[in-house]
């Protein structure tokens, strides 16, 4: 026998591996690809071009768009990581209390239920409010991203408190600090990279949504997803792949910081 | 205990509960509190132009599996509901296979590999799970439509003279989901293989298990938990999708999730909308209640 | 009398509730006096580390006092009671400096930012880490965060040290070079150090007196050499160091042992148990008058001492130590009859 026998070999299992990675990103970077075609058309590829991404940015409706975008996602963002900052210290590291299972499905329920129900549920709500107080600006976006991400600035923030070692805050208040200053001195700053984690994280997950935004938004009131979403009904266009290609970078840009942010220091 | 114990936990409970208020709060107001809005919407009429007429009806809850003709007062089952119901269930659960036989290949790939590569090909994994689903959806489209690169390819090497009609299929649904689902079920089968011990598969084959035998009877069932885990996490998104059979389907190929979207646009009926959500809730609940039993029992077991 | 600094009185510490309610400290009294040092030892889980907890202010007593300086602190928060902790895993703040760790007790206490430095210089040239001032942390070698914990909490001149199994993470070298270490260190500042450990050789060369703990109870508190030589009961004479123990009658003038053997010298009345060092059973010819006639059943061998095991005509058996036989010299055998005899005035009755 020829090949070594190793135990955690399992036959095919490399072959489906290796298809399932290219079948990931094939199309993916087909796309970015299809950004720089020269040509209207993605059948053929005739030479390097930014003319869509100049279409993109010179097009109205798209920077409007971008704006609200980053707008919402800024606001959810900052609103979501600091209440799930606030109840990831009040939810770990103490002796269980009545109701903890409670705020913890809470807390996770925008996980547990399909978004397309969360959506008809704000529009019904929304639509009411609307209605009755005459306001139709970007609050209800931010309210209901701000809600949604959540369990997603909940998650690493958590994970680090629940890593954090206890006797840290036990050594500082043996040193005289007051439970304020055991809290600046020494909490919050080893529970930082965590709060930057669970903030990209928000970000990234208002950034990303559809479903909600299409359902509450007001009229006019686009983001870089719905607009593309409404791109779409007419005809697939070169421009919204260079949408496409923005957004995945900044995806990805904000990903390597929670991956740097969260990676176990090697010392 | 004594008092100053009781005082302390007291204390220790009452700061979990302020802390997390704020949270809970929002969620209230923005997430909770409105699915019972929904369910009381589901017991009205609904209005002519959309919305609905706070007059109580069961025709919301009637008209989601039967039909009434208008001009004859019969009834009838809803046969295209019933379509759209059948075409949800069966591509939600076919994703969930599918997903998982080219999934937990790759999992056990990236667990097998040195610890350093691992962190590479995992991040590789959580990119597209971070990734906009209508970018991902946007993408396999470009692949598999007539003018797609995947025909163009197929054309060029002489294996076919014209287009395979994927796009609006089913198929090209199923190909659609599987593609942005499958992270999904990758990144906790991942998990639970990464724990599990590599020196039960040595005993395996020292005790004469072929290959097959190892698989069967000592990885799955040890690995179970993140089976199970993988495949609630793709099933209960697929029962609600929207995004990616709007895009792939065409409005011809509508799942429950364009379904009750519809009702709320020019269906203009919102009460069988809410209905449809409610229903759905209740199933995306019934399929996690069966995820926490079948955990418990895997405890139990172990 | 002594000058007492720190005292419990009746202190009883239960966690869990109800019917599950364990008793981690079960009535403890005891008073430390000043500037000595004093070491906690027992076995893990004995109520040491609770008891240490307790002084700190980190837990809170179910029932009874702490008092320092005869005043009660036992409900004062940790952060206002002048007593510091060196943890067992050091507990150095990770996001800063050894010197910013060091000075975190007087900053917190709001010193001018000059006495502060100046206090963090004096401590880390008693520590000898001058050169590290900067470094964070994690640079630094285990015996050298060791040094800095101590620099830490002696900064704010506590009026009592508490230090909870501060060597147990270091190798056995390390760990004999910070026994001499902290010894100078309490010599040098004068403050009272509470040590707890379950080494028994580190309580015996480094306390002025020990106090042995077992199931939340205070067993016997004494110097090394009264906890060692006179023991109070079986379990602080099995604790430390090794003995033989010998189920024993009392007669006039004696004990009587199951093989019919009286040991003289020793006041017991009915039945008892004997205890005796390995270090003090004498071994003889097995045909000396008074000896006690036994078989050698096993020899261990330890380098400059051997172990011999030796059965008595009844059954019970007796460990002695005895040095090794030099080079060429002939040794015991097993199966070899000899005798033995217990050194005057080295068994101990205990009153099970």
């Amino acid at each position: 026998m020829a090949e070594k026998f190793a135990v955690t070999r399992l036959p095919g299992f490399t072959t489906i591996a290796v298809v399932a990675f290219v079948a990931l990103y094939a199309p993916i970077l087909t796309l970015v690809a299809y950004s720089f075609n020269a040509s209207e058309s993605a059948a053929a590829w005739t030479g390097f071009s930014l003319d869509w991404y100049r279409l993109a940015f010179q097009n109205d409706e798209v920077k409007n768009a971008a704006l609200n975008s980053l707008i919402v996602a800024a606001f959810a963002a900052l609103i979501s990581t600091t209440v799930a900052t606030l109840a990831a210290l009040g939810t770990t590291r103490r002796a269980a209390f009545r109701g903890q299972t409670a705020i913890y499905a809470v807390i996770n329920q925008p996980l547990m239920v399909p978004e397309i129900v969360t959506a008809v549920a704000l529009l019904i709500f929304f639509s009411s409010v609307k209605l009755a107080t005459g306001y139709t600006g970007l609050g209800y976006l931010i309210l209901a991203h701000a809600a949604f991400c959540i369990p997603f600035a909940y998650l690493p923030i958590r994970a680090r408190l629940e890593g954090m070692d206890l006797t840290l805050e036990t050594a500082a208040s043996d040193l005289y600090a007051s439970s304020w200053q055991t809290f600046r001195h020494v909490t919050l700053p080893l529970l930082m990279p965590g709060v930057l984690a669970g903030a990209m994280l928000a970000f990234v997950t208002s950034l990303d949504d559809v479903v909600i935004t299409e359902f509450i938004k007001s009229p006019g009131q686009d983001t870089l997803p719905t607009y593309m979403l409404g791109q779409l009904r007419r005809q697939m266009k070169p421009d919204v792949n260079a949408l496409s290609a923005l957004l995945l970078a900044v995806t990805l840009l904000l990903l390597a910081g929670v991956y740097l942010l969260t990676r176990k220091r090697a010392d | 205990m004594s008092l100053a114990e009781a005082r302390q936990a007291r204390t220790s409970a009452r700061n979990g509960w302020l802390l997390s208020a704020p949270a809970l709060v929002i969620l209230t107001i923005a997430a909770i509190g409105p699915l019972l809005i929904v369910l009381v919407y589901s017991f009205l009429t609904p209005g002519d132009y959309g919305n609905v007429v706070w007059e109580f009806s069961w025709n919301g809850w009637k008209s989601v599996f039967v039909e009434e003709d208008i001009f004859e007062g019969t009834l009838s089952l809803a046969d295209a509901h019933l379509t759209i119901f059948w075409r949800s269930l069966s591509l939600s659960i076919l994703t969930t296979v599918l997903t998982f036989i080219v999934g937990f290949p790759t999992a056990w790939w990236i667990a097998t590999k040195p610890p350093k590569a691992r962190a590479f090909w995992l991040f590789l994994i959580t990119l597209p799970f971070w990734t906009n689903i209508l970018v991902r959806t946007f993408a396999i489209n470009q692949i598999i439509r007539n003018e797609g690169v995947l025909n163009s390819l197929l054309i060029w090497a002489g294996v076919i003279d014209a287009p395979i009609q994927l796009t609006y299929t089913p198929t090209a649904l199923l190909i659609g989901m599987v593609y942005v689902y499958l992270p999904l079920m990758v990144l906790p089968l991942y998990a639970a293989i990464d724990r599990f011990d590599m020196r039960l598969l040595e005993a395996g084959y020292d005790l004469y298990a072929s290959r097959w035998q190892v698989l069967r009877r000592i990885i799955l069932p040890i690995v179970k938990p993140g089976i199970i885990a993988g495949s609630i996490l793709v099933l209960v998104p697929c029962l609600g999708a929207y995004v990616t059979p709007r895009i792939l389907g065409g409005g011809k190929m509508m799942m429950l999730g364009n379904f009750i979207e519809l009702q709320f646009g020019q269906g203009r009926n919102w009460p069988l909308g809410a209905a449809l959500s409610i229903l759905l809730l209740v199933i995306v609940t019934v399929a996690l209640l069966f995820y926490v039993r079948a955990l418990n029992g895997e405890k139990r077991n172990g | 009398m002594a000058d007492v600094t720190i005292e419990a009185r009746n202190t009883i510490k239960a966690f869990g509730q109800g019917t599950q309610a364990v008793r981690a400290l079960d009535d403890v009294s005891i008073q430390i006096n000043r500037g000595e040092f004093f070491t906690l030892l027992g076995p893990s889980g004995c109520g040491k580390t609770t008891l240490l907890r307790l002084i700190a202010g980190f837990e809170m007593p179910t029932s009874g006092q702490i008092l320092l300086d005869g005043i009660d602190i036992t409900d004062l928060p940790p952060n206002r009671r002048p007593v510091n902790t060196v943890f067992q895993s050091y507990a150095l703040f990770p996001h800063l400096t050894v010197a910013e760790n060091v000075g975190f007790g007087l900053t917190m206490q709001g010193r001018p930012k000059a006495e502060v430095a100046d206090s963090v210089a004096r401590m880390l040239a008693l520590v000898k880490l001058e050169a590290m001032a900067n470094r964070k942390t994690s640079q630094l070698s285990g015996g050298q965060q060791q040094r800095v914990a101590l620099a830490r909490a002696l900064a704010p001149k506590p009026k009592v040290l508490l230090l909870d199994e501060p060597l147990s993470a270091l190798d056995l070298k390390l760990r004999k070079e910070m026994q001499v270490e902290l010894k100078r260190l309490q010599t040098e500042t004068g403050i009272t150090f509470i040590l707890v450990t379950h080494d028994q050789e580190e309580a015996l060369t480094m306390s002025d007196r020990i106090g042995v703990m077992s199931a939340g109870k205070l067993q016997q508190v004494g110097s090394p050499k009264d906890i060692y030589t006179r023991p109070v009961n079986r379990f602080v004479a099995s604790f430390i160091g090794e003995t033989n123990f010998l189920p024993a009658m009392g007669v006039a003038g004696g004990a009587k042992l199951g093989c019919g053997a009286v040991v003289d010298g020793v006041a017991a009345q009915g039945a008892v148990t004997l205890t005796i060092r390995p270090e003090q059973v004498r071994l003889t010819a097995a045909d000396e008058p008074g000896a006690i006639p036994a078989t050698v059943t096993l020899l261990v061998y330890f380098g400059t001492d051997t172990h011999v095991h030796l059965a008595l005509p009844d059954g019970a058996s007796v460990v002695a130590r005895v040095q090794s036989p030099a080079t060429g010299e002939a040794g015991l055998a097993q199966g070899q009859q000899v005798g033995l005899r217990f050194a005057p005035g080295a068994v101990q009755v205990l009153e099970d």
